[in-house]
């Protein structure tokens, strides 16, 4: 699924990723943790194509291709989904018409024909009630005045409806209550299947409570420097990073 | 320069009925006395008027087959002109029964020509618009909207001025004029466009409305012809005692448009809302100039002008409120937000804000911007194409004020109208459609 291979990548001009190696396999659900500043968001906006994310090292392959040979917009529809931890607000541009253009664009991708109107809006609608979202959302500007709960919400909404092979949740979990928390667990773990892979990025073992997952790897000066399995996340919330950095030192 | 409007005035002077001739004869001394504005004087600082320097013919007697199917059907109101002159056969009016009587200058009896006279050219400053007496000098045929007192006229009255584009370079003289009776609730849309885009129709439009006391009158205007066509206007509005002025102002470009809004708050507790964009491409220029006098105390404005400006064209936006001495307890805001999609595209803007009394509050911005890469990169994050998600997020830029468009209709015409012109190809606006 991805196989990142020795990355090293700059934000304006600053060493972030240093030799980073990851290997995702389909069905796996990987939880990426780290103290602030390790490279974890990096991770995900390189992997999105962010503007002034540089890779300047290393490789990508997803699904068996090379990732940054693609722009940001053929990632997506390749299947590819970055649920932002600050998700941009669009006054003036709907929500329903913007989860209307994703979907359309990774249908056609796929050689589908895009839906009509009221099949879509009826999937919305569903996609709205599962987050927990007031439909009433749908109608307005995309993030437009969203709650940062809202905003997540808003994110899971659109990964239902994209239905991707590889999610990556950046930080998805902060700033959540328990509630909220549970809505995002749920919604991943009913999405969860033998070729579906998710990366959650996230300073806390709370979420991995709710969402088990396969592998736990500890992201440090921009490498992951340590892997294990769920008991690794347990570890770190008793011990906190310290003793690895110490130790990687 | 004046000669080179002569033709329009000559016509006017052997069309115009007898008890129009006196403002005609004065406009026309006016106009001789005109200096032509250069760009010297700080209101045509960035706006030539090379395209004016033409020789004008009157306009033509009547066109030849004017469609209108594809003009939308707002309103069983709709008044049609072609080059300013009234087309029966395609319009449709209401009786007076709808306590709005619809009278052409032309045509009017005795009593309506007295009360025409009575309030024509009272709330324009020709001194400051020059372009005033021009329409004066030419001035054979007006429209003429009174809205009895306490009225409410559910219908919207449209108003479509159509330029043929059957002479290379002619002026149309156009002219309205609105009594909105006191308590009265009335719609009035101004409807621009052009049939022959490589004709030289030049537009010198005035539109007065005057609102009489807790009088509330929604004006839309839309500025959509195209290409060569030259549009010159003033919007001359005068607000009584809690008079409730919305309006709206949608200018597409062409080689040359400029908007001068007017609003004079006359009696205390006027409000006025003053929303637009101007949408500029290619090579075309539009000036929008707006003016608030705030003469007395408790008005309101809420003034908001967005503009995108694209290719090599360039727009200017001079937003003025002047809040006078007397004028305690105003409220006053003025935004105005600029998008340039191009390195070469241009935008002049000056918000001026001139307070003369000590307990208002008041409040303006202005800024220019290009699109924002972090929403591009969100939208093709989820797989939108570049090129579509540049075109959502143009049309959400101005989307934002068409949303706040009262009158539905108006806003379901213009919100296709503006997507399809924001793309090129129209596969990238089917999903703003």
């Amino acid at each position: 699924m991805l196989v990142v291979n020795d990355l090293h990548a700059t934000v304006d001009g600053k060493t972030i990723l240093n030799g980073l190696n990851l290997t995702v396999n389909p069905g796996e659900v990987h939880a990426i943790m780290g103290p602030n500043g390790s490279g974890k968001s990096t991770l995900g906006h390189v992997l999105a194509g962010r503007p002034g994310y540089e890779a300047t090292a290393g490789s990508v392959h997803y699904m068996g291709n090379d990732l940054f040979v693609q722009d940001t917009e053929e990632r997506a529809r390749n299947g590819l989904f970055l649920a932002f931890q600050y998700p941009v607000e669009i006054p003036g541009v709907s929500n329903m018409e913007f989860l209307k253009a994703s979907v359309d664009a990774a249908r056609e991708h796929r050689g589908e024909t895009a839906l009509d109107a009221v099949s879509f809006m009826k999937m919305a609608r569903e996609a709205s009630k599962t987050v927990d979202l007031d439909p009433a959302f749908l109608k307005r500007g995309v993030n437009e005045g969203f709650s940062g709960g809202e905003k997540k919400r808003n994110e899971l909404m659109q990964m239902l409806l994209l239905q991707p092979s590889l999610a990556i949740m950046d930080e998805t979990d902060s700033g959540l209550d328990i509630d909220a928390l549970q809505v995002v667990a749920a919604g991943v773990n009913s999405m969860r299947n033998e070729s579906r892979s998710f990366v959650l990025v996230t300073h806390y073992q709370r979420l991995l409570n709710f969402i088990e997952p396969d592998f736990v790897h500890v992201l440090s000066g921009g490498r992951i420097v340590r892997s294990g399995d769920k008991s690794l996340a347990l570890e770190l919330e008793e011990r906190g990073y310290a003793w690895i950095e110490d130790e990687v030192a | 320069m004046s000669e080179h409007m002569q033709a329009a005035l000559d016509s006017a002077a052997t069309t115009a009925p007898a008890w129009l001739k006196d403002v005609l004869h004065s406009g026309r001394t006016q106009w001789q006395n005109t200096t032509w504005p250069s760009r010297k004087i700080e209101a045509w600082k960035y706006t030539s008027l090379h395209p004016l320097q033409q020789t004008f013919e009157a306009a033509p007697d009547a066109a030849s087959d004017i469609g209108t199917s594809d003009i939308p059907d707002f309103s069983e109101n709709r008044l049609v002109f072609v080059d300013g002159k009234y087309q029966a056969q395609q319009s449709t009016e209401c009786g007076t029964d709808s306590g709005v009587r619809i009278v052409r200058f032309a045509e009017a009896g005795d009593a309506d020509a007295a009360r025409i006279k009575e309030h024509l050219g009272n709330t324009v400053e020709a001194n400051k618009h020059v372009f005033a007496n021009l329409n004066n000098a030419a001035l054979s045929d007006g429209l003429f909207i009174d809205v009895a007192a306490n009225a409410a006229v559910d219908k919207p009255i449209h108003l479509v001025w159509i330029s043929s584009g059957e002479k290379p370079a002619y002026t149309v003289n156009q002219r309205l004029l609105v009594i909105a009776g006191s308590n009265s609730q009335a719609t009035v849309i101004e409807h621009f466009i052009n049939r022959n885009e490589t004709s030289s129709a030049f537009t010198n439009g005035i539109s007065e409305l005057v609102l009489e006391q807790g009088a509330v009158l929604e004006y839309y205007r839309l500025n959509l012809e195209r290409a060569a066509a030259l549009h010159v206007a003033g919007i001359h509005c005068h607000l009584a005692d809690s008079a409730c002025l919305r309006s709206f102002y949608a200018t597409t470009g062409s080689k040359l448009k400029r908007l001068d809004a007017v609003v004079h708050h006359a009696g205390s507790g006027a409000h006025c809302e003053m929303n637009g964009i101007y949408l500029p491409q290619g090579s075309e220029h539009i000036d929008v100039h707006t003016c608030i006098e705030h003469a007395v105390p408790h008005c309101t404005t809420d003034e908001n002008f967005r503009g995108i400006i694209a290719d090599q064209s360039s727009a200017v936006f001079n937003g003025r409120i002047h809040i006078h001495p007397d004028a305690q307890q105003t409220r006053a805001e003025l935004s105005n937000r600029n998008l340039l999609t191009s390195d070469q595209a241009e935008i002049n803007t000056k918000p001026e804000l001139e307070i003369y009394a000590d307990d208002v509050q008041c409040a303006h911005g202005a800024t220019v911007a290009q699109l924002d890469e972090t929403s591009l990169h969100y939208l093709r994050s989820r797989g939108v194409s570049r090129a579509e998600a540049e075109v959502m997020l143009s049309f959400g830029f101005i989307n934002e004020l068409v949303d706040g468009i009262r009158l539905s209709a108006l806003r379901d015409y213009l919100r296709p109208f503006l997507a399809r012109r924001f793309a090129g190809d129209a596969e990238l606006a089917r999903h703003l459609l």
